[in-house]
This record gives C-alpha cells, structure tokens and sequence, in this order.
C-alpha cells in the first residue's frame, strides 16, 4: 500500500497524530454551538434570580407591584436599606453571622483534619468500619433532633446566644471524607515514617508535618463549612430569638410582617448575601475543584 | 529497643482513637444522641414553657399522630414534593454535566456561574422566588400571559405551588449534583466511548450505556442525599408565602410538610412531645425509605448481573462462529 497525501510521512509523524488523538479523547469531546447554546440557557436560568435581587432590592415596591415589573435596576437602594435596618437588626446579624460562621469554619476543619490523619495514617484498626460509620452519619438528618437540641439548649442557658448555632456545628462528615481523601493523596506514609524515625511524637507530626501540608485542603473545607453555616436557617430560627439574630433570621423577620414590602425584603437580602455569593464567584476555581475532587467517585 | 516498639505501637493504636474523638464525641452529643432522645420526649407531654419536664404519656402521641388529618397530609405533601424537586433535579444535573463533560472554552466560567445558586442561602432563593411566582405581578405570570397564555395561580393552587416549591429546591441544588456527576463522568475511560463509537453507537445511546452505568455509585449517593433532604424541606414552605401563614404551609395547608408541622405544633402549639412524635415518626420513615431504595438497588444490580451471565452463555454459544464486536461485550 503506498502512502497518499496527507497521510502522515514518517513514523514520528503518525506518533505524533496518535498522541494528539489520545489526548483529544482524554480532554473530551469538543463542545459544538448546540452544547454552548443549552449551557447559556442553563446558566441564564441559574443567575437569573440573583440578578433579580439587585433589581427588587433597587426600586420602590410601587415600582415593583405592577403588571409589567422592570428588569433593570432602579436608584432605591440606600433608602430600601434603610428600611430594611428598622424592620431587623441587620448590622448585628451580619456581625453574628461572621463570628458564628468563622467559628464553625474553624472547629469543623479542626475536628475533619484530625479524624482525616487518624483515617489515613494512624493505621488504626477496622480503618474501613470506622469511615463508613463517619459516611453513615450523612445519611442522619440532624434537624430532627432539634427539639431535645433545645431542651438542652435551654437547660444550659443557651437559647438565644449564638453560641447554640455553633455547638452542634462543629462537625462534618463531608469534612472528614475530604479531608482523609485529600491526606491520603497529598502526605506520602514515608514522611510520616522518617518523622517517627527521628523521634517525634504523633502529636508534634500533627502541628508540624500534617498540618502545613493539609492547608490548602483544609482551606477549601473551611470556605464550604463557612458558606453552609451563614446560610443555615432551620436551627437557628428556633434557636436564636429576633433581638439577637444571624443573618438568615433577620432575613425571615423581614418577611414575617402583614404588608410585604418586596424591594425592602430583597435589600435585605441583597446585603445579607451578596458578601458570600461575591466570595463564592471571587474563590470559585477552588471551590469547585473541591466540591469534584471531594466527590465519591 | 523492645520497649520502645511497645510504646510507640500502643501509642499509634491509640492515638488513632484520640483524634478521631472530636468527632465522635460532638456528633454523639450534638447530633445522634437528640435524635435517639427525640423517641423518649415523644412518650411525654413536654410543653416549650418546660421543655424537660413533661411527664410520660406513653403512646398518646402516635395513636394522637395516627388519627390526625394533618399528619397524612404533611406526609403526602412531603412525598409528592420529595418526587417533584428530586426527580426532575437529578435528571437536570445529569444532563448538565454531560454538557459540562465537553471540552469547553471559559470552562471555569461554567462551572462557577452552574453552581452560585448552591451559594444562595434558602431563604434569599425562598423569598425571590415567591416574588417571581406572585400572582398578579410576578414575571413569571407576566411572561405567560404575554405568550397568550393563562396566568396560573402559584400560591394556593395545589399543584401549581407545590411545582413552585420543587422548582426552587432544583434551582438551588442542581448545579452541586451536576459538579458530582461530572467529577465521576471524568473518571470514565475514554476507550469505552471510543469503541462504542467504533461499534456505530449515537451519543444518546453512549450516555444511557455507558455514562449512566459508570456513574451508577454517585447516583445512588445524590438520590440518598436529596432523599433525606427532600424528607425534611422545611424552609420553603414556611417561607413561601410567607406572614402568618408560613407554618401551615398555604392557606389550605396545600404544602405543608412534616418538618413544617412539626415546627406548627412544637413551636406554635407548645406542643413538644406532639412534635417529637413527628420527628420521630419522620426519622423511621426515612429508614424504612433507604432501606428500600438498598433494596432495589440490590435487585436491580442482581438483575443486570444475571442479564450478563446469560449474555456471556449466549456469546459462548455463537464462539463457534466468533464476531470481534460480540467477542469484545462479553
């Protein structure tokens, strides 16, 4: 068979094609417009609402309630804020928030890194048994346990302090899976071993070794743990009373009134969410690749 | 050299539990053990003016609970509401991220913008979505009506607000599950899809016998997942409507959930053993629900088992006239 034209000359050549056509497989198919197209129509779907906001939270509510609502911002935002800070202690449940948040971050990462070394490098009996009783806790719907929650909330004086949104917080199972999947990968056993052969403690290894080379890991952890906690809302409605609130439930106040002003509701909304959703954009490359890489696969 | 073996061994055993303990202990307290303790507060008369004081009544909750017209109802529009947001979410996430899987320019761009609703909080998702749903002047309505449609009423129409509900959970929740799906679609072999395509397969057809297949593991981890969450949705229909109205979810109670009325008789009606019941009721039903689901999936996966032996029996029958694709199956 002789060779046309076209078709690769030399046997590097042809390599050369082969590679390119593995790697091509590899990467995925290429996208075509139709693929582009039904992406902008999801994505069109999925900003659509929060862009909504900024349109609410800057018109009047006259504005607002008529047959053809506009679509474009208006210039009532400073006095829709003003409104919204006398319906709900806003700057006091935006400072809640951040400290409560903050907190649970920390403990929860603090809780998930240790219980992810023991899981990955402690080689602790029935290692399997142990990971799939912390996956099982997933499958435990915490909010049904609220009522005896409050009973002992209220038993240690802690009903309306933030304090009680933290305590049942502190931990994550998601957070543990992530963080033994992220060890497992990032710390090889030999640099556990050459710290034990030169005398160190388990607990030295942990501040010294394991914690450096987690950060990055623990870091992604902490910005989803900070962003589920901000917007929790199920115990810390029955938790927490008005005058002391976080953000999710001066957002419910506002909603709570008989006249329902929409453009004051959303300009709540608008400065009780956009700080974590402009965070969420601003952070996002390691954000998703966190939320892919701590997929069960 | 003994002795320190010794030492370092037992330390490393135990050590192993000492920083698993954290855990542990937080979740027991804060987490399993209010649950568990949910089923004795269900056999008192607690009240929130003294939460830990009730005294015990026995079964009076349930057989209370069982002959409660409200309870069914929370019960059926948890179930109806569960298939609403679930079903048509998952199928979304499915297709998004066969979409997502492409090799796309400005990938980071679609990833970010297909997730930011997962970054909204419920209540703000709740609340926007109860203004675009508003009967006279919402833009949802107002898009209808403009196509020469019918405006539909998506406050106290049964259906018509439970689809509202679920729409707002799938908004939210699509994006997560699609980036899960696409995070195990990147672990697929891309010689599957290669020989496939050599077999004459459409891409259609390559999805349902190769894509779903393969990611069967992170499907049946969503469905458990949105399972238990959609068994306790509870913010969107108290604040759907919002005002007074929000615990009985709708004026008619048309979307009342059993979380919801749960809160109603816990909180509203100082009634926490009652509530209690509802809980613990709820949690069984949760069980009784996976449990079923493990089932099926077992089922399902010792059916297509069996398909394989028979399809491999079948193969060896025709080996005697061998063809390569048929080979290459079994």
């Amino acid at each position: 068979m002789t060779i046309t034209t076209g078709a690769p000359a030399t046997a590097t050549d042809a390599q050369a094609v082969a590679a390119k056509r593995r790697r091509r497989l590899a990467s995925g198919r290429d996208a075509g417009p139709l693929v582009y197209l039904s992406l902008s129509v999801i994505v069109l779907v999925s900003i659509f609402p929060l862009y909504y906001i900024l349109v609410t939270a800057t018109r009047t509510n006259a504005e607002m309630n008529t047959r053809n609502p506009p679509l474009t911002p208006g210039s009532n935002l400073i006095g829709n804020i003003a409104s919204a800070m006398e319906q709900a202690n806003i700057p006091l449940a935006l400072f809640n928030s951040a400290w409560v948040s903050a907190l649970v971050a920390l403990g929860a990462v603090l809780t998930s890194t240790m219980a992810g070394f023991a899981l990955s490098h402690l080689g602790m009996k029935h290692e399997g048994t142990w990971l799939g009783a912390v996956m099982g806790t997933m499958m435990v719907p915490l909010q049904l346990g609220v009522i005896p929650l409050f009973i002992f909330m209220a038993a240690v004086n802690l009903v309306g302090n933030p304090m009680s949104v933290v305590l049942p917080y502190l931990t994550a199972a998601f957070g543990v899976f992530f963080m033994r999947q992220y060890l497992a990968q990032a710390m090889p056993k030999s640099l556990l071993e050459a710290a034990r052969v030169d005398g160190a403690s388990t607990r030295r290894i942990f501040w010294r070794i394991v914690l450096p080379i987690a950060s990055p890991g623990m870091a992604v952890l902490a910005m989803l743990t900070f962003m589920q906690a901000w917007n929790e809302f199920f115990w810390p409605i029955i938790a927490l009373n008005p005058s002391n609130p976080t953000v999710q439930v001066a957002i419910s106040q506002l909603g709570q009134g008989y006249v329902h002003d929409q453009s004051v509701i959303m300009a709540g909304i608008f400065v009780c969410t956009m700080p974590v959703i402009i965070a969420f954009i601003l952070l996002g490359k390691r954000i998703t690749s966190g939320i892919v890489e701590g997929a069960v696969k | 050299m003994l002795l320190h073996q010794n030492r370092k061994g037992l330390s490393t055993a135990r050590q192993g539990y000492l920083y698993l303990a954290p855990f542990v202990l937080l979740f027991f307290a804060f987490g399993l053990f209010p649950l568990i303790y949910s089923a004795v507060i269900s056999l008192s008369d607690a009240r929130l003016q003294n939460p830990s004081g009730g005294e015990f009544v026995g079964l009076e909750n349930y057989t209370a609970l069982f002959a409660d017209q409200f309870f069914w109802n929370a019960l059926k529009n948890t179930v109806t509401l569960g298939f609403m947001a679930i079903g048509p979410q998952l199928v979304i996430a499915l297709v998004v991220a066969n979409l997502l899987n492409y090799r796309l320019k400005g990938q980071l761009f679609w990833r970010i913008a297909i997730i930011v609703p997962y970054a909204t909080s419920v209540a703000a998702a709740t609340l926007i979505f109860s203004q675009l749903y508003s009967e006279n002047f919402g833009l949802v309505n107002g898009f209808l009506t403009t196509l020469g449609l019918p405006a539909v009423n998506w406050q106290s129409g049964t259906f018509a607000s439970q689809v509202a509900i679920a729409s707002i959970v799938t908004w939210r929740w699509v994006g997560y599950n699609a980036l899960l799906y696409l995070a195990a679609m990147q672990a697929i072999s891309p010689e599957q899809y290669e020989a496939a395509e050599l077999d004459g397969a459409s891409k259609f057809r390559q999805f349902l016998s190769i894509t779903i297949p393969e990611i069967r593991g992170t499907i049946v981890f969503t469905v458990i997942l949105s399972t238990i969450g959609g068994m306790q949705l509870f913010i969107e229909p108290l604040l759907y409507e919002g005002g007074p109205t929000g615990m009985s979810g709708g004026l008619s109670r048309q979307y009342q959930t059993l979380a919801l009325y749960m809160y109603q008789q816990g909180w509203a009606n100082n009634r926490l053993g009652y509530g209690s019941a509802i809980a613990f009721t709820t949690l069984v039903l949760i069980l009784v629900v996976l449990a079923a689901g493990f089932l099926l999936v077992r089922l399902g996966r010792a059916l297509s088992d069996a398909n394989i032996r028979r399809a491999r029996t079948q193969a060896s029958l025709v080996a005697s006239h061998p063809e390569p694709a048929r080979m290459e199956l079994a």
